[in-house]
């Protein structure tokens, strides 16, 4: 188990190596100067070459890149060219809004996904499936800026329930976790269905019901866990997921995360926030990934680590 | 040392009283105003965004100031200055009992101080070239001196610029953020953070931040201005979306939706009487238009550039962005001095310019590249100005790219054509000569500059020069007229077609009192926030 651990961590330092020098090679052929963003339109030359060689920006690439890495491997993430703020600090500031809504929209996920996606499997064939089917089809597929802004017109603007956007109580939380889960609700319901469709036809289903065991019990007790493993290894891959998704809910609910963080760096070219965000986010699904491996086995003790 | 002229104390009181407003400020409350972006900074050494602009100004001060809601200057942090007769030696008197917010009272050694770390090259600042014309700039920008020697303190209420070249701008220069006053304790204790934790002499200091979330400005008990600010605070909320804060405006928890009515939604707000009603409208200092590359063929030939401007329909420009603009004539916007009234520019003739085009040897017209910047409404307005070009027989392909990508295009001059919308010349200041240089003159015309059509005409230069070493404030009617005539001079040779001038849109809360022009500051956007008040 130690050694499956340090091998998977040491496999992940591998992969966050390879983001980041892609991520800084994109960044570097990218035709937009980050220095002409700082010195501003009235800046003559002379500023803007000053500020290139300051910011050590004049180097070689691979110059540039091992720069960053040995202060990155100091647990520096360098200072926002514009902001001229501590990227540690501005992600730092962040991370536990985003924290929040990434458990609060997965956990509106499943509460919305798993039950549909029984009711389905266990009235397979018939309308109510077809229905259900469809609907988590549309959910997928529709875009979130359209249900973000529905849902705040009508739950907030209309009805007044929620707040409008912002950050702070927990009424603050519900629209933001209601767009994601709805949005995200289609794939568990999915995956649900096929994984407890294949359950319900398997052999200690059948005896459970001969032995007499009430229909929620066979389904709760017997179906259920064993239908749920490849839930928790969905789990993992929605963290990248949602890392992808966050920069539009973030902006439309005002809602203080890594997202809008990000999203306003690229528009500016600020580098250092662009690449720490990265960094971060990178880090979170490799580590869900991980988490959603090591706990596998906890659940279906035939899975061997190795 | 002749002097000029002397503004004193008696200018300042009369100054004033010209602000006084039709309804009777009230005192108190707190105003709500939102943004999309964060605000980057607070120093004004380095923030340059037109959201943290207006910020910095009620948090510090420079030598001088602006009477709210119009483009005249009035003495600032200075009581009164005087110019020498060459017109290179300006001599400020600071105002006695000024305080910082940490406590400490202002001294002239403070503005040698912030002037100098404003050229230093390792501050960063993107106001550096401003200061060109103080004597000792060079050294001091190449950092090859701690100081700029043209700035002096010989006493502590006293403060001496000797100048290079006379240079008509320099008071206007004296007003700009980047020109306010730091205290050198506070910006060395904080080093890079200052930015976020500014201490200067202004209306509001600055009493929470927090990250991505919120801004609250409190009210400066000690102002030197006594009765301003009207307002005990304001909150500035970022990370709203336009179309979000303007539902939360119709809803009353929003003051101010700082990023003004998003396009889609604004024929829907004016008509509706309600809403309309709480829209102020006013112009700005802003001109958008289409540059014309002049180093390569075919708008090289001064007939195709011509061509282009009498192929432009800015009336239905206009109405592609819902009206929001007025059709432009020339580089400069009405409200901006030096404007030439009266003068039509080119007149929409679609036969003409194609006359025009067959005479440069394009009678079959050519292929070009439009650069545009991609968020709306840019590239709806480039397949107008797209139509207009292929009416005459032009063939312009859209590039819709980002905006750095774009700026980046234009400075290294690979762009043909660009429509500078989203990307436009707001000015810096409210001086015609701030229209010039970087984006018309020679200086710009350089790798990176701003001068995307890369038009330098040397003569043009010369007369832009004589224009500013009209220093003396009674011939500033002489001054303008040259300037007039330099921009009258361009249009001639026309390596812009100017489209609109943009006019703004403020909404504001029913609550929120003050003049109208405080809502559409020139100079100070969205609002001037020393000057507004809530009504209940």
């Amino acid at each position: 188990m130690a050694v499956y651990i340090l091998r998977r961590l040491l496999q992940s330092a591998l992969i966050l190596l390879g983001v980041s020098f892609i991520t800084f090679v994109l960044l570097y052929v990218l035709p937009a100067d980050p220095v002409r963003q700082i010195a501003g339109r009235s800046a003559t030359a002379a500023t803007v070459e000053s500020i290139r060689q300051q910011l050590g920006l004049d180097q070689p690439f691979l110059v540039q890149y091992a720069n960053y890495l040995l202060n990155l491997v100091q647990g520096d993430f360098g200072r926002s060219y514009l902001q001229k703020t501590e990227v540690a600090q501005l992600i730092a500031s962040r991370l536990p809004a985003t924290l929040l809504l990434l458990v609060a929209a997965i956990a509106c996920e499943l509460l919305i996904g798993l039950p549909l996606g029984i009711i389905a499997a266990l009235n397979r064939g018939k309308a109510i499936d077809n229905g259900l089917m469809l609907t988590s089809f549309i959910t997928v597929s529709a875009p979130q800026f359209v249900v973000a802004l529905l849902l705040l017109f009508v739950f907030a603007v209309q009805l007044g329930w929620f707040p409008i956007g912002g950050y702070g109580t927990f009424a603050h939380i519900v629209l933001p976790a209601l767009t994601l889960g709805i949005l995200g609700s289609g794939w568990y319901s999915r995956i649900m269905r096929s994984s407890m469709v294949d359950v319900l036809r398997a052999d200690f289903i059948r005896t459970a019901r001969a032995k007499g065991l009430g229909r929620s019990k066979v389904i709760l007790g017997h179906a259920l866990p064993n239908a749920i493993l490849p839930i928790i290894a969905m789990i993992g891959i929605d963290i990248g997921i949602f890392m992808s998704g966050i920069v539009v809910v973030e902006s439309v609910f005002g809602w203080p995360g890594i997202g809008q963080l990000a999203w306003q760096a690229i528009q500016r070219v600020d580098i250092p926030i662009i690449m720490g965000v990265t960094l971060v986010s990178a880090c979170g699904i490799v580590l869900g990934n991980l988490i959603a491996d090591l706990i596998s086995p906890l659940i279906d003790p035939r899975i061997k680590l190795r | 040392m002749k002097k000029l002229f002397l503004s004193t104390a008696l200018a300042t009181l009369m100054a004033l009283p010209a602000l006084a407003p039709a309804q009777e400020p009230k005192q108190g409350g707190n105003m709500v105003v939102t943004y999309k972006d964060d605000v980057a900074t607070l120093d004004p050494a380095i923030g340059y965004d037109w959201q943290n602009w207006s910020m910095i100004k009620s948090v510090f001060d420079g030598l001088m100031d602006y009477e709210p809601g119009t483009t005249k200057l009035r003495p600032g942090l200075a009581e009164s200055h005087e110019i020498s007769e060459d017109g290179l030696t300006y001599t400020f008197k600071l105002r006695p009992g000024v305080k910082f917010h940490n406590g400490r009272e202002l001294v002239a050694d403070d503005v040698v101080y912030s002037i100098n770390r404003v050229v230093n090259p390792a501050t960063q600042s993107p106001g550096q070239g401003f200061f060109s014309m103080i004597e000792g700039y060079d050294e001091a920008a190449e950092g090859k001196t701690d100081a700029v020697s043209g700035v002096s303190a010989p006493d502590d209420s006293t403060v001496v610029f000797k100048l290079s070249r006379p240079d008509a701008t320099f008071l206007h220069i004296m007003a700009l953020n980047f020109s306010f006053i730091v205290p050198k304790e506070a910006v060395e204790e904080a080093g890079a953070d200052f930015g976020k934790k500014p201490v200067g002499t202004g209306a509001f200091k600055l009493a929470e931040w927090t990250l991505g979330q919120r801004l609250v400005f409190e009210k400066n008990p000690d102002y030197w201005i006594s009765g301003v600010p009207y307002l005990d605070s304001f909150t500035v909320e970022v990370g709203q979306e336009p179309v979000v804060a303007l539902l939360r405006a119709q809803n009353g928890e929003v003051d101010v939706p700082g990023d003004g009515i998003p396009p889609a939604k604004f024929v829907e707000v004016m008509k509706d009487e309600a809403q309309a009603s709480l829209v102020v409208e006013g112009g700005q200092l802003h001109t958008g238009y289409i540059t014309m590359n002049v180093t390569q063929p075919p708008f090289d030939k001064v007939e195709v550039r011509r061509a282009v401007n009498m192929a432009i329909n800015k009336d239905r420009i206009v109405q592609v962005i819902n009206g929001r603009a007025v059709p432009a004539t020339q580089p400069l916007p009405p409200s901006m001095p030096g404007y030439t009234a009266g003068y039509e520019g080119y007149e929409f003739d679609r036969e003409g310019a194609k006359k025009l085009l067959a005479d440069a040897g394009y009678a079959d017209g050519f292929d070009t590249e439009l650069f545009v910047m991609n968020t709306d409404p840019n590239p709806r307005i480039a397949q107008a100005i797209q139509q207009d070009l292929k009416a005459i027989g032009i063939n312009a392909s859209i590039k819709s790219l980002a905006q750095a990508n774009v700026i980046e295009a234009g400075g290294a001059g690979t762009a043909p054509m660009i429509w500078s919308g989203g990307m436009a010349w707001i000015a810096d200041f409210p001086d015609p000569a701030n229209f010039y240089g970087p984006i018309l003159g020679c200086s710009g015309a350089v790798e990176g500059g701003w001068n995307w059509a890369k038009y330098c005409n040397p003569e043009l230069d010369k007369l832009a020069a004589e224009a500013d070493s009209i220093v003396d404030p009674a011939k500033v009617d002489e001054r303008l007229a040259k300037w007039s005539d330099i921009y009258m001079k361009v249009m001639e040779d026309a390596p812009w077609a100017p489209v609109f001038n943009e006019q703004r849109f403020t909404m504001k809360s029913p609550r929120m009192g003050g003049d109208d022009a405080l809502y559409v500051d020139p100079v100070s956007i969205p609002v001037n926030y020393d000057y507004v008040f809530i009504k209940e």
